[in-house]
Order: C-alpha cells, then structure tokens, then sequence
C-alpha cells in the first residue's frame, strides 16, 4: 500500500546561523528523500542540526541554500504566509511541550487548524468530535490543558495534528516530556497512525524511541552519517 | 470566520481579567464622559431653543452692547428715544421694554436677593409678552394696565424652602427696598429656574425703586404680519445707527431676530460643546494608548502561542486579525461600558436638575446614532491601538517564536 513517491525531498540543504560577525553553519548539506508512508527516526546529540532540519522539513524555516520540494513543490524560496498554508494542509505538528493553548478547551485545540483553513464550524465540530474519540479522549472534550495529565495532552496535540487530514506528521521529541509508560501509549498511537497510511517523521534522540521507525537518519554536525532501514 | 477571532479574543481577555479591567478604564472614563457631554449639551440645546421658539418668529429682540453676549459689560443703555425710533420703524407693530435688576426682597422676617422685573402694562407692550407664551398664571391675578404697589411671583417664590422657608402666599406682603408689594398672582412654573425665582411688577414702580428714569435692559419688537422679519430687523438697526449717529460696524447696541438668537446660542453651544469633547477626547487617547500597551505585553507573553498557531496553519493575516479584533474588542467592551456609565451620568443630571434646581426642560438627549456611535468609535479606537502590536506579532517567525520562552 506504499507508494514509492518522496513527499519530501532535501536536496544539499544548508543552513546557516548569523551570531554577530560568524557564520555558524547548523546543516550543512543535507540530502534526503522520505516516501510517502514511511515512518522514520531522525536521530542525533543535541546541537547536531536535527532540530534545524525538522524545522526545514516541516516548513517551519527556509533553508539558505538548496531546495526542498514537499509533495514535489519548491517550498524553499516561498513567503512565510504561503508556508504557513502548507503547513497547515499537509503537516500535523506533535511537540515534546505538547504546546496546547492554554486558553482554550481540548476541543477548541482540536480544531483550530481547521479555523485557519477557513473550515465551516459544524464541519470543524464533528470532526473534532470524531478525533478526540479516536484518541480516547471524547469525555474531556471541554478540560482546557491545565485540566489534563501530560499524556492526555500529547494525545489532544496528536488529535490536532490530525485535523486537516495531513500526510505527514511530524513529532517532535513526543515522548520527552512523558513517563515511560505514557510514553509508550502515544508511540503506539503514532505507530497506529503510520499503519493508516500516515507519513511519520520523527525527531529524537532517545533509541529506545527512535526503534520504533522503520528508518533510522542519523545526523551529527549539520550532515547525515547514516541512513538505514530496520 | 470572524466570530472565531471574537470568541478567542473574549477568551483571552477574560483569561486576564485584572488587565482587561484596568485597560478598559480609560477608555471608560472618556466614552463616558463624551456620551453626557454630548447628551447634556443637546439637552441644553434643545432646551434653550424651545424657549426661544416659544417666542414667537415674528419677535425682534434689540439689547445694548455689540452682541448678545456682551450682557452685563459697561454698555450704553436704551432708552425711550431709541423705543420710539424703533416704534416708528416700518413693519414693527409694537415695542415692549422691560428693565430688570438683582435686589434684596423681604418678606416677613427673611430677606433675599432676586430678580425683580418691571413689565410694562400698556396694552400694545402686554399683547407682546403675552404672544410669547412665558409668562402663564397659575392663580391670582395678572399685572394689569394702572396697577401700583402689587406684584406677581415666580412658582420658586411662593414654593417652601426655595428663596423663602414659608412660601409667599396670595395677598402677603413683600418689601422691596422699603417699598410694600401686595402679592396678587402667582405664575406657573416655566422650568427654567432664574425665571421662576423672579418677581415682576409695573415698570412704572419699578423705574422709582431702581431711579431709573427711561431706560430699558431690553426691548422686544414685533414684525407686522406679512413682513419679511429680517428685513424689518435690518431697517430697524439702520433706524437706531441714524438715531444714535454710529457708522456700521460700530453698533453699541444689538438686534436679533428669534431665528438669530436660536443661530447665536447654537453656535456658541457647538463651540463650548467641541470644547468639551476636546478635553474628554484626551481621555480616550490615553485610554488608547493604555489598550496599545497591554497589546504589546500580551503579544509579547503569547509569543509562544503565536508560534504554536503559525505552526498548525495561522498566517501572518490571521494573527493579525486575531490581535487586532481582540484590542477592538477590548475597546468595545469599554465603549459600551462606558455609555451606561455615560448615559446614566446624563440622566442623574437631568433628574437632579429637575429636583434640585427645579429646571422641568432639560432632557439628556440619548439617541440611538449616539450610543452606537461611541460603540462604534471606541472600537475603532482599540482596532487602531492594536494595530501595531498586532502586527509586531503577525511578523514574527515561527521558529524563532517557537525557541521563545
């Protein structure tokens, strides 16, 4: 049921941080296809680039030089309000802080992706009805995050990162901020997800996570050192 | 869509209270204090012009000094020579002076400063005063034709714990400077407090207790039917330049018809009233920039926040309405707040003015276009505050708003 398409492709991707007078290069040349349906691990010590890189492939940042095509679209040279539609249509965000808006109910978390993307609010409703039942949290639809434990947090972040049907979700770190149990409940999920069909790109530096990927990258110093299937 | 933006916004600004609260009060104050403004001074207008339009369109009014508002100022006074220039004039078919001055009455053991009015009695001048429906009797009887030492009073003066503890009752006595008045008539109330604290009597008796041989504090002319009223107006001030031997432009005296007084008062009533909301405007500005301040902290608190919605979709627009309608709402809310506040404030004035000062006429006037407008502006007002901080968010970065902590 794979398709052998690259829904992201990197190609000799760098970037490059101004600090005063230096350059400090954060990738430095990354090249990297991810087909659509793969679930894959990129992995690395902190200050290696994998938060770069994960901002580059979620369209979060542009790189300084190279391209990256998502869904074969250049998004490298794009403006920021244009990425931000992108984002928003494709990628599903899960972060290590679950980054929930405090302000707002599980529900009104779920689909606020759907806001931006000019969805009608009975449509929005149901289909954060449907989502929050589909992370077991139908019965806490109207908490707000301070209401809830931390593993029912990520599961509202996972809910929202589903809203707009995207084809790639992204986590980042999802498990940093969870015991080891809670932990393993939300890799299930993310595992159920890419079973469905669902394009899993995740960011760690945990191995005991990072095994569950079917593909592991691992990046050290701006630049990939391995790349391996399982 | 826009009703998103509304809802977040209210959430967010319920979330912190103690700020919305403290924000809104300027915006508050100034709403509050431009809406009674504006209410009063049309009240006050409105007022002043049904008195004037009580008068009658066909009245002449002439007083001495260049203009109407230069009453009281060392002036040269009128006097019979320049009543019957007037009286003489084409188109008038009638002249009526009155003098008036503020003097000590006495009645029983007390004794008050107040209006004492002489009215002229000739039938020609009475039809006049009559015409211009101030003066109704309540009970007694009228001033007539002849009449000495008797006198009519004001509702104010035969009221309890007005001027006097136990009003004046019909038949008293009243003394003005040595001189005993009999109360024969008291008049209805006119609501307009000086005229109700007045006492009136024949212009005769009072030219000796004022030793005022012929002049007049004011003359009142009437236009024939079927004359132009300004036109006559204007012959009659040529009449008295002649008379009083003055170059145009020179006029020590001045001659208004009813339209042109109501003109005069609208006038300095706009004047007054723009001043007003001058001031009460700096209010509003402040309560402005009060809204532009929380904008920036609250912008600068959720920049986490801003990277979060960037990162599930927002573009830079969204975030900038998002900012944008909640500093409106934060005006709004005030705005509206403010127009109770405003609106009651008006009305405590016209009830008190009604008890305390016993003026019946003035009515705040709270119209429909005036509550919504001040709504609406204070809106804007918030939209405009919030333009800036909003836009300082909708700039920012998704990743380095992410990093922000």
């Amino acid at each position: 049921m794979k398709k052998e398409k690259p829904i992201i492709e990197l190609n000799d991707v760098k970037k490059i941080y101004r600090m005063g007078e230096v350059d400090v290069p954060a990738l430095n040349g990354v090249s990297l296809k991810i087909k659509q349906g793969e679930f894959i691990a990129i992995m690395g010590p902190s200050g290696s680039g994998k938060s770069t890189l994960m901002n580059m492939v979620g369209c979060l940042d542009v790189p300084t030089e190279g391209k990256i095509f998502l869904d074969g679209k250049d998004i490298s040279k794009m403006s920021e309000s244009g990425l931000a539609q992108i984002r928003g249509k494709k990628i599903g965000f899960v972060f290590q802080k679950f980054n929930l808006l405090s302000t707002l109910t599980a529900l009104e978390n779920v689909t606020m992706p759907m806001m931006f993307q000019n969805v009608d609010e009975n449509v929005r409703r149901k289909k954060g009805v449907e989502l929050l039942n589909l992370v077991g949290l139908e019965k806490r639809s109207s908490h707000k995050p301070s209401e809830l434990s931390g593993g029912q947090q990520q599961r509202v972040a996972i809910a929202r990162s589903l809203a707009n049907d995207p084809e790639v979700i992204l986590a980042d770190e999802p498990t940093g901020n969870l015991d080891t149990k809670t932990g393993r409940d939300i890799m299930v999920m993310l595992k159920k997800l890419h079973n469905d069909g669902k394009t899993i790109i995740m960011v760690t530096h945990d191995p005991d996570v990072g095994k569950h990927a079917k593909r592991i990258v691992l990046i050290k110093d701006g630049m990939v050192v391995s790349n391996h299937k399982e | 869509m826009i009703s998103d933006y509304f809802s977040y916004a209210f959430k967010n600004l319920k979330h912190r209270k103690v700020r919305t609260w403290l924000t809104m009060i300027g915006i508050v104050i100034g709403i509050a204090a431009v809406v009674s403004i504006i209410s009063l001074g049309q009240g006050l207008e409105n007022m002043i012009i049904g008195q004037f339009e009580d008068m009658g369109a066909d009245k002449i009014t002439i007083m001495p000094g260049s203009s109407i508002f230069s009453a009281g100022m060392a002036t040269i006074p009128l006097n019979q020579k320049d009543y019957d220039v007037i009286k003489r004039t084409r188109g008038i078919v009638n002249v009526a002076g009155m003098i008036y001055s503020s003097i000590r009455v006495e009645y029983k053991e007390e004794s008050e400063y107040t209006f004492v009015i002489g009215m002229p009695l000739d039938p020609g001048s009475k039809r006049i005063f009559d015409s211009m429906q101030n003066f109704k009797l309540d009970y007694g009887r009228d001033l007539k034709d002849g009449d000495g030492n008797v006198i009519v009073v004001g509702s104010s003066v035969a009221k309890d714990d007005k001027i006097f503890e136990r009003g004046v009752v019909l038949g008293s006595k009243i003394t003005i400077n040595g001189v005993d008045f009999k109360v024969i008539g008291v008049l209805e109330t006119l609501g307009n407090e000086q005229d109700d604290r007045s006492v009136y009597i024949n212009i005769e008796r009072a030219r000796d207790i004022f030793d005022n041989k012929d002049e007049f504090d004011v003359l009142f002319a009437q236009a024939k039917q079927g004359f132009d009223v300004s036109e006559v107006a204007e012959d009659l001030e040529k009449a008295l330049r002649k008379s009083r031997d003055l170059k145009e432009g020179e006029e020590d005296f001045n001659v208004q018809t009813t339209e042109q007084l109501q003109e005069s008062f609208g006038t300095i009533f706009s004047i007054v009233q723009w001043f007003l909301i001058g001031v009460a405007s700096i209010s509003i500005v402040v309560g402005g920039i009060g809204i532009m301040n929380t904008m920036y902290t609250s912008v600068l608190e959720r920049t986490y926040d801003i990277g979060i919605m960037k990162a599930i979709g927002a573009r830079n627009n969204d975030i900038l309405t998002l900012f944008v309608i909640e500093a409106g709402t934060l005006g709004a809310v005030g705005g509206i707040i403010g127009v109770i506040v405003g609106g009651g404030f008006a009305k405590i004035i016209e009830i008190a003015a009604k008890n305390v000062l016993s003026v019946d006429l003035l009515k705040a006037h709270l119209s429909v276009e005036l509550l919504v407008g001040a709504v609406l502006f204070s809106f804007i007002v918030g939209m405009a505050s919030g333009a800036l901080p909003a836009k300082q968010a909708a700039s920012m970065k998704p990743v380095d708003a992410l990093r922000y902590e």
